[in-house]
């Protein structure tokens, strides 16, 4: 079919780095600490660990099967690894998802990529030097306004974001192999940096304590952190929290981990390749994500301080401030490894985002590695620097919402009903166990068809119709009142215009009125977006017909 | 830090670590699949 060069993947360790990788995220270190606190504490392990094996390991290797027999029939992206698993029309369009979400989301994670770039510049410029707290959080504040300068480089924002996009599609232009020496690069350094870090939380103590904050202790954090409140094991919501966030970690529902499989030849093993990669994502979370933001803060901060402030914010806006404490040569190295590891988490999983892309358009319309990642940097430039440039506005948060956590579920749901379902557990559980270095439980065959389906349909419903308050207790006993938050009231922009009938001041009338109308041009272009890759597979399609590779 | 936020995060670290550690060395010492041919080739690819 193609006479240009097959790409693979040069060793298994190599693989799983990058699979490890592209699941390892930013919010590895700062969403898992926040949602464990904010969802009973110890106990929140549970739900998420019952999660992680009934769902999350699931879909890991539903997703690894399935990328593995498309590229065994030449296909490197979901839309047509989907086509193959089933021949109805709709299913190729529904795999469009795994392009569109990858190019969206990569359009502003680049974004928060450049943010760690530019903070591992400040650490080293010594920018951070004798600021108090509140100058470290409004420092940021001036970073993210593009006009404002920190560096004396106009538009830092915007330079340093075009610099991460470069960097990204420069790795991407050297095809697998380059993705593969990120991943070799990437994943060791991360966890060093992670495990030094730990180390610095875990022997914090009480040594942060000062005048201003007497009763800081990083234990006190861990215990924060780690009690269990068993009560909550009851309320649907922890459930749900603990479902999204093995959703979310595990980057499934998006089509990279299809697209990486399908480089995997189809005697080799995905069983154990799909839980190495997978467990190599839950060391990073578990273990090295909750020894580091909550103790550093805690043992500088105190408890009730985390209490009021924990959030993805603290990466930024605080554990600058608490490395300096640590003295000026020190607090340099800190900075560099926090912000370094961020780099790393972030940057393996932003080169995963390219591959889909470039996959497709060498597999339907012949393009090389070169002209595949350079076109998905312009593309991810289009649509990200409207993220950069009307970040307050809400355009990042729009992006983040519809591409970076919708798209994902219902992608997920869908591919999982075609898997188990449409496809049929017997082709499905061979496909799986083809090659196996270890022997899958057959329990699993039951998990598949049945729990997985039934947790990610949970997490959908959770989401549609979230009840007010997240209060899913109150809302079953006293009527259903739908949050905000739930998908039906984003539709139609619910929260902002509440806020903007509730507002008095001109001021912030026109502001929330300037986020309404952004959010919709947000829209817009993800669903420009959307159709012009559905538009894409459409041509690719008649091609295939045309070329005699299709039977109607 | 109180016993049972103790226990639990030792439990939990130790069992998520061993679990990492254990996988990863079961794919170090599986020794690769022989084939007749090149790994770069795939000779299963249907075109």
């Amino acid at each position: 079919m193609s006479s240009l060069k097959k790409d693979s993947w040069g060793s298994r360790v190599g693989l799983i780095l990058a699979m490890a990788g592209n699941a390892v995220g930013l919010g590895n270190f700062l969403r898992f600490p926040v949602q464990a606190v904010e969802n009973g504490g110890g106990a929140f392990i549970i739900p998420y660990l019952v999660c992680f094996l009934l769902m999350g390991i699931p879909l890991l290797w539903i997703e690894w099967s399935t990328g593995r027999l498309g590229g065994k029939h030449g296909h490197h992206s979901t839309p047509f690894i989907l086509d193959t698993m089933d021949k109805r029309k709709f299913w190729k369009y529904l795999g469009v998802f795994g392009i569109f979400t990858n190019i969206a989301v990569a359009a502003y994670y680049c974004y928060i990529e450049s943010w760690t770039m530019a903070y591992v510049y400040h650490s080293i410029a010594g920018t951070f030097d004798s600021m108090k707290q509140s100058e470290v959080a409004a420092f940021f504040g001036s970073y993210i306004d593009i006009g404002h300068s920190t560096t004396g480089i106009p538009y830092e924002a915007i330079i340093f974001y075009i610099l991460c996009l470069l960097l990204n599609t420069f790795i991407l232009s050297r095809g697998l192999a380059g993705v593969e020496k990120a991943a070799k690069i990437g994943m060791p350094l991360l966890i060093i940096f992670g495990i030094f870090l730990a180390f610095k939380g875990l022997t914090l103590g009480t040594s942060g304590a000062t005048a201003e904050h007497p009763d800081a202790n990083a234990f006190e954090g861990l215990n924060f952190l780690w009690t269990p409140q068993y009560d909550s094991l009851t309320n649907p919501k922890v459930w749900l929290a603990a479902a999204g966030q093995i959703f979310f970690t595990l980057s499934v529902g998006m089509g990279t981990i299809q697209c990486y499989a399908s480089y995997v030849r189809s005697k080799d093993d995905i069983a154990l390749n799909a839980v190495s990669a997978g467990f190599m994502n839950e060391f990073v979370e578990v273990v090295l994500g909750s020894l580091i933001v909550i103790p550093i803060a805690a043992g500088y901060l105190g408890v009730d301080w985390l209490k009021e402030n924990a959030g993805f914010g603290m990466a930024f806006q605080t554990m600058p401030y608490l490395f300096e404490q640590w003295g000026p040569a020190l607090s340099v190295i800190a900075g560099v490894m926090w912000f370094g590891l961020l780099f790393f988490a972030g940057i393996t999983s932003s080169l995963a985002m390219g591959t889909p892309w470039m996959g497709f358009m060498r597999d339907e319309f012949k393009w090389d590695q070169n002209k595949g990642a350079w076109s998905f940097g312009l593309i991810t430039l289009i649509m990200g620097l409207p993220t950069v440039i009307y970040f307050q506005q809400g355009v990042f948060d729009e992006y983040d919402y519809w591409a970076g956590t919708v798209s994902l579920v219902v992608f997920a749901l869908a591919e999982t009903i075609l898997f188990a379902w449409i496809f049929g557990m017997n082709k499905g559980w061979k496909e799986i166990n083809q090659g196996g270095d270890i022997k899958i439980p057959s329990v699993y065959r039951f998990i598949i068809k049945w729990v997985t389906p039934l947790l990610l349909l949970f997490v959908f419903i959770g989401s549609l119709v979230t009840p007010l308050n997240n209060d899913w207790i109150g809302a079953i006993q006293n009527g259903w009142v739908l949050d905000n938050s739930s998908i039906i009231k984003q539709l139609t922009n619910a929260g902002l215009k509440e806020q903007i009938a509730a507002a008095t001041d001109p001021a912030v009338i026109k502001t929330l009125e300037e986020k309404l109308h952004y959010s919709l041009i947000a829209r817009f272009m993800l669903v420009a977006l959307f159709a012009g890759i559905s538009w894409l597979v459409y041509v690719a399609y008649q091609k295939r017909i045309k070329e005699g590779r299709i039977k109607l | 830090m109180n016993s049972s936020a103790l226990t639990l995060m030792v439990v939990t670290m130790l069992t998520v670590t061993s679990i990492t550690l254990y996988f990863f060395w079961l794919v170090l010492k599986t020794p690769p699949k022989q084939e007749p041919d090149s790994y770069v080739d795939n000779d299963d690819e249907l075109r």
